[in-house]
């Protein structure tokens, strides 16, 4: 990691900048403010402080469901409910012996876990909608057994919300108990959304195919954070209800559910700072006149129309000035493929990528037929053809995104397991797309970051709590990232949103995140489409040095010159049969190749 | 008891159904999925209650009148929250921009008509029996849409032109079928079938705002599970899904029996995600 040192590693963070202060500077802002509060505002506003805090207990943790795994979570309200009953009933003791209110938050919190990956499990297998009016329903479920089961929830008479013993007690008391959760949950989301954890949920959200190929596990990310939004959601619950004092199931309309949903989407997907203020806004805002009170849902919904149709990037966009600067016009991505060596600094072995008597059909269309391929390490192999000759097949089978009907491909003699395509990134097999598949509103960095995800140590909860583990991760991707920028070129557009780049820099930034894996055979889909000559000549010579270092690279084009420039071996296919092989030298003169396919 | 809980049930799953095929006409059309669907139901008994029983308008016209307001509720529906959106990037802006135009419809609902449900006017003044019109009125109702569907899809160039449209958006396009025009027209008729569901079943389920999260929900019900843009899928399902929860409701109680119809769901779901009638999925492009 020598090299790597020099690259001032610094952890990116909140916002995604690595200009630290003025990305967590609103925070402290909100810290001091929350802090003070108590000093400028009186009686009834501090209900409404109080009641911010609670509402973002819940919202921070729906953030990282809605905000950044993309998931339609509309139903929230049921874990505030939950929870709400949970505490009050466990604190009132008239089901139970009367629990402390301290452990009756615990386990409600607890409850709220188990329930919030109850209904968060369909989202592993369901599509947006569906997931939608999974948690709709869940919702309306639990009102409704909320009314119904009397001995317990009171039915529609209600309990008792717990009161929490001093120091707490107090309306301010309690209102620096809520605002300490409140600030300790803003803390936890935002360690996780600057992890590999949080950029990996966004990865699944904006770019799911990318996230496959980089070996991100859907099940295994969503978990934990169904698990934590739940626990939150149903803290969220028990305080909510010592703040009512009482609660009845009307306290729980599916109002507050879009209350919390659209605080997130009017802060901006993929921020903390973003919904926080949105939570903020969307409570104060019916306390400003009386009229709003009772019209306050519908200008949510308002809100949200507007939002969508016209910002969808939420106040986190407005606020992203930095990103709103013009770019530099007319800039060239200058690769250093210098720069490999220091990134492969390990020694590499040999090895080979093998495919034998490959059959894949489409229905009745013979994409690939009876074919058989050696990649080697420390190559660079081209494969040609018209449209249609099944190059791309090719490369999706051996990544595992299409199951072949005979044929295995082999690694290092190992056959690969039909599609698992998450287990080649493991296996160190990387690839790009033909359309580069980007988290747009995620910096370059992390995009490139994304890459590297699975060579993470630290576990999901590390990552929550700040621990060394995840600052370590953290120093490795970040330096590794920025050597992998610098390679392909784009190190001064480490910072800049990656919708913004030009189709030829996503490319690279492509290539940047594939380097993450340090990959022993690397798939490139049409590389060069859309680049100029000079960008060819560049992308050239910098396959050349990653293949230099052991690498087997695989480049499917339609460009000859790359091709006969870079390749050691080329193959040319044909309606997804061999039509040549060897040399670029031979390919050239081979008469069948230059008749079909590159014209005399 | 029996006979209380299959007329009871039937009832309740043709109203089910119906918004099925509300979801299901609009899906056909553009495939969006609609959070409007279950806003239609309960804006058929609320308007129906307002027209008929508020205002004294007559029982065609007041009907009539419910059957425009739902057909402009459609197309506002196609306007406002679906039209903008379909070309978005991001394909899932519809969940968000169809909740959004519900909600405000919900909203405004509870405020301008009050949070109490109502009741909704008999519409046939004969006595009541044990078969009564409450029961079916929303049998009737899905009948006459099942058919009609059915008749219009077979028999007219309007009806050819929308499952042409369904099938497949690009190449009826190709073939110069006007699309937006089919997609409003497609959405005028969801708004229709989605108010005469709730106009049908006023008598059973009120004119109540809240009807609309309920509705959006068990309407879906028989959607995921017969198959998307499957008309009669939705119906079989619909059925089932009413005399299911009648039946749990009877043999249970009321607190379970919500709890088990969303189990079922969940569960069948989760292990069919294409639904039970097995039509394969299709992403939208």
């Amino acid at each position: 990691m020598d090299a790597a040192a020099k690259l001032r590693p610094r952890r990116a963070n909140v916002l995604g900048s690595t200009s630290t202060f003025s990305a967590t500077l609103p925070l402290l802002v909100l810290l001091l403010v929350g802090l003070g509060f108590p000093l400028f505002g009186g009686g009834y506003w501090g209900v409404i402080a109080t009641r911010a805090c609670v509402y973002w207990v819940l919202v921070s943790g729906l953030n990282l469901v809605v905000g950044f795994a993309g998931q339609i979570a509309i139903g929230w309200v049921a874990l505030l409910t939950l929870g709400a009953y949970t505490t009050s009933v466990l604190a009132a003791g008239n089901v139970t012996p009367a629990f402390p209110p301290y452990l009756a938050l615990a386990i409600a919190a607890t409850v709220g876990a188990v329930f919030g990956l109850i209904i968060g499990l369909p989202a592993l297998r369901l599509r947006t909608f569906y997931f939608a009016i999974t948690t709709l329903g869940f919702a309306t479920i639990v009102t409704q057994v909320a009314l119904a089961w009397q001995s317990v929830t009171g039915g529609g008479v209600g309990v008792p919300g717990p009161i929490f013993p001093e120091p707490f007690s107090s309306q301010w008391g309690f209102y620096y108990f809520c605002f300490g959760l409140a600030a300790i949950c803003t803390w936890m989301t935002a360690n996780l959304a600057a992890s590999r954890f949080g950029r990996a949920l966004t990865a699944i959200r904006d770019a799911e195919v990318a996230a496959e190929a980089s070996g991100i596990s859907k099940p295994a990310l969503l978990v934990p954070v169904f698990l934590f939004s739940g626990a939150v959601a149903a803290a969220a619950g028990g305080l909510f209800a010592s703040l009512q004092s009482y609660i009845t199931p009307d306290a729980f309309t599916l109002d507050l559910s879009v209350l919390f949903f659209i605080a997130i989407l009017i802060g901006g997907r993929g921020s903390i700072l973003g919904p926080l203020l949105g939570t903020i806004l969307l409570t104060v805002l019916p306390e400003l006149a009386a009229p709003l009170v009772a019209w306050s849902t519908f200008l949510y919904a308002v809100l949200l129309l507007v939002i969508v149709l016209a910002i969808p990037g939420g106040i986190a966009e407005l606020l992203d000035f930095k990103n709103r600067r013009p770019l530099a016009s007319g800039r060239a991505i200058i690769p250093q493929p210098n720069l490999i060596k220091q990134l492969f600094d390990e020694p590499r072995e040999a090895g080979t990528l093998t495919i034998e008597r490959l059959a894949m059909n489409f229905g009745g269309v013979k994409a690939i037929d009876d074919l058989d391929l050696e990649i080697r390490r420390g190559q660079v192999h081209g494969l040609i053809g018209p449209n249609g000759s099944g190059k791309t097949t090719i490369l999706n089978v051996i990544s595992g995104y299409y199951a072949q009907q005979h044929g295995a491909v082999r690694l290092n003699g190992t056959a690969l397991q039909i599609l698992a395509r998450r287990q080649r990134a493991r296996m160190r097999i990387a690839r790009t797309f033909q359309t580069p598949r980007i988290v747009g509103s995620a910096s370059v960095l992390q995009n490139v970051m994304i890459g590297g995800t699975v060579d993470g140590k630290g576990t999901f909860v590390e990552s929550l709590l700040s621990l060394p583990r995840h600052r370590r991760d953290e120093d490795i991707l970040h330096a590794t990232a920025m050597l992998a920028l610098a390679t392909v070129g784009l190190d001064r557009l480490a910072q800049v949103r990656a919708n913004r780049l030009q189709h030829s820099e996503l490319r690279f930034t492509e290539i940047a995140r594939a380097l993450m894996l340090r990959p022993a055979f690397l798939l490139l889909d049409e590389p060069a489409a859309g680049l100029t000559t000079e960008e060819i000549e560049r992308l050239g010579a910098l396959l050349l040095a990653i293949a230099q270092v052991g690498t087997g690279v695989l480049v499917v084009e339609h460009h000859p010159d790359l091709i006969f420039d870079i390749c050691h071996h080329v193959t040319v296919l044909n309606l997804g049969r061999l039509l040549a092989a060897g040399t670029p030298a031979e390919i050239r003169s081979h008469r069948e190749v230059v008749n079909a396919y590159l014209g005399g | 008891m029996i006979e209380s809980i299959v007329s009871t049930g039937v009832a309740i799953g043709c109203i089910y159904a119906l918004i099925g095929i509300t979801y299901n006409v609009m899906f056909s059309a553009s495939r969006v999925f609609s959070f409007t669907a279950g806003t239609l139901g309960m804006l058929g008994g609320v308007l129906g209650a307002l027209f008929i029983a508020q205002m004294g308008v007559p029982l065609i016209a007041g009907f009539l009148l419910v059957l425009a307001a739902g057909a402009v509720f459609g197309i506002v529906t196609e306007i406002v929250a679906v039209r903008p959106v379909l070309k978005s990037l991001d394909q899932h802006l519809y969940v968000l921009s169809t909740l959004a135009l519900a909600l405000m419809v919900q909203q405004f609902t509870a405020i301008e008509w009050g949070t109490e449900s109502r009741p909704f006017p008999r519409l046939f003044d004969i006595a009541r029996s044990d078969f009564d019109q409450e029961f079916w009125l929303p049998m009737l109702a899905c009948a006459a849409v099942i058919i009609g569907l059915e008749l219009l899809y077979r028999f007219t160039l309007v009806g050819r032109a929308f499952l042409a449209i369904s099938e497949d958006n690009y190449a009826a396009r190709a073939l110069g079928l006007p699309e937006r025009g089919l997609r409003m027209a497609s959405f005028a008729l969801a708004g229709m079938i989605g108010a005469l569901a709730g106009f049908a079943g006023g008598e059973m389920l009120l004119a109540f705002f809240g009807n609309a999260p309920i509705l959006t929900f068990y309407g879906f019900v028989p959607v995921a599970l017969g198959g998307m843009g499957n008309n009669r899928g939705a119906v079989v399902a619909g059925l089932l899904l009413g005399l299911f929860q009648q039946a749990a409701n009877f043999l249970v109680g009321g607190i379970f029996a919500s709890v088990a119809v969303f189990t079922v769901f969940i569960i069948v779901l989760l292990a069919r995600p294409e639904g039970l009638a097995g039509a394969s999925l299709q992403r939208r492009v």
